[in-house]
């Protein structure tokens, strides 16, 4: 009963279809899409961890530092334009952020 | 009765794997985004148990501290700062469910044919990390970053300074109605532009006059 390489790919291809699935079901709820963009973003780090510890190469976790660093900061600037988009529009609901006419 | 050491690894694997599914689903589908916000903190948890089984200690620290530390007590200060109308962001929930779980499958499938094909038996490290990197897996992520990836790691300072900035100056808020200073306009001044001279006669050269009548 040996946990492979595959068993830890496919736990994260779950992950990510589980999070694809979140943005399909809360395409109204801001909050919740940023949610589900952080669980993609831990499966992709899943699979960094994964194959950084089966291929015995250090750099994937490198790499998962920065992924770390980057999606904190995404995280920080989404929320504040969730903030400020609440003060200005009294909603978080995406189909009444037509503003921009696209 | 004892159990190997792989037993105990694929059991604490499947635990672990578990759990993070099942709040992984919660966080899609609860109703209330505060339960969300805290299903997606055991999703972190479950995320970090499995990173320290492959031997990732120090990102699986570093996981809980940034995630559960800071960027979820921010995701649950802002789901709780806001008046959200839950009902009316669920509208159209159960119109796509069909379709999302149609997609979820497929993706989960195809991903699966191709990723257990080619990686089912990779079930032990293909080249072991040397004994000194395995021993202390913060000292060569230390030493990997602050040597190879350096400027990549200074890089990653700048984008957290530029987040800092974007934050603040995004939900930084002037005040119309605060007081302040302006400054400029304070050491321009000049004497002319304060102070006016008004000649009148002297109050008291009045006075003594109309005492002078009474008498």
């Amino acid at each position: 009963m040996n946990i492979t390489l595959a068993h830890y790919l496919v736990l994260s291809a779950i992950l990510f279809a589980t999070s694809v699935i979140g943005i399909f079901l809360n395409r109204k709820n801001v909050i919740v899409l940023l949610m589900a963009i952080e669980l993609m973003l831990l499966s992709v780090n899943m699979n960094f961890i994964a194959f950084s510890h089966y291929l015995g190469d250090m750099a994937g976790q490198v790499f998962v530092f920065f992924i770390l660093t980057v999606a904190a900061a995404e995280a920080a600037i989404g929320l504040a334009i969730l903030v400020v988009l609440f003060r200005k529009v009294d909603t978080i609901n995406a189909d009444d952020l037509d503003h921009l006419k696209g | 009765m004892t159990f190997d050491p792989s037993t105990i690894f694929a059991l604490f694997f499947y635990a672990f794997a578990g759990l993070l599914v099942l709040s992984a689903v919660r966080v899609i589908t609860a109703r209330n985004p505060v339960h969300a916000a805290l299903f997606l903190v055991l999703a972190f948890f479950c995320a970090s148990g499995l990173w320290m089984l492959l031997k990732a200690e120090f990102l699986s620290l570093a996981l809980i501290l940034v995630y559960v530390g800071a960027v979820m007590v921010l995701f649950l200060f802002v789901v709780m700062m806001l008046d959200l109308d839950i009902e009316h962001l669920r509208r159209d929930f159960k119109k796509f469910l069909p379709l999302a779980f149609l997609m979820g499958v497929v993706i989960v499938f195809e991903l699966s044919i191709v990723l257990i094909r080619s990686f089912i038996g990779t079930n032990t490290p293909v080249q072991a990390l040397p004994p000194e990197v395995s021993a202390n897996n913060t000292l060569a992520l230390g030493k990997l970053i602050f040597v190879d990836y350096v400027y990549a790691f200074e890089v990653a300072g700048v984008i957290l300074l530029v987040a800092i900035i974007a934050a603040v100056a995004l939900t930084l808020r002037n005040r119309k109605d605060s007081k302040s200073q302006n400054i400029a306009q304070q050491v321009s001044v000049n004497a002319a532009d304060r102070m006016r001279i008004v000649k009148m006669d002297s109050d008291m050269a009045a006075k003594q006059d109309a005492r002078g009548e009474r008498k």
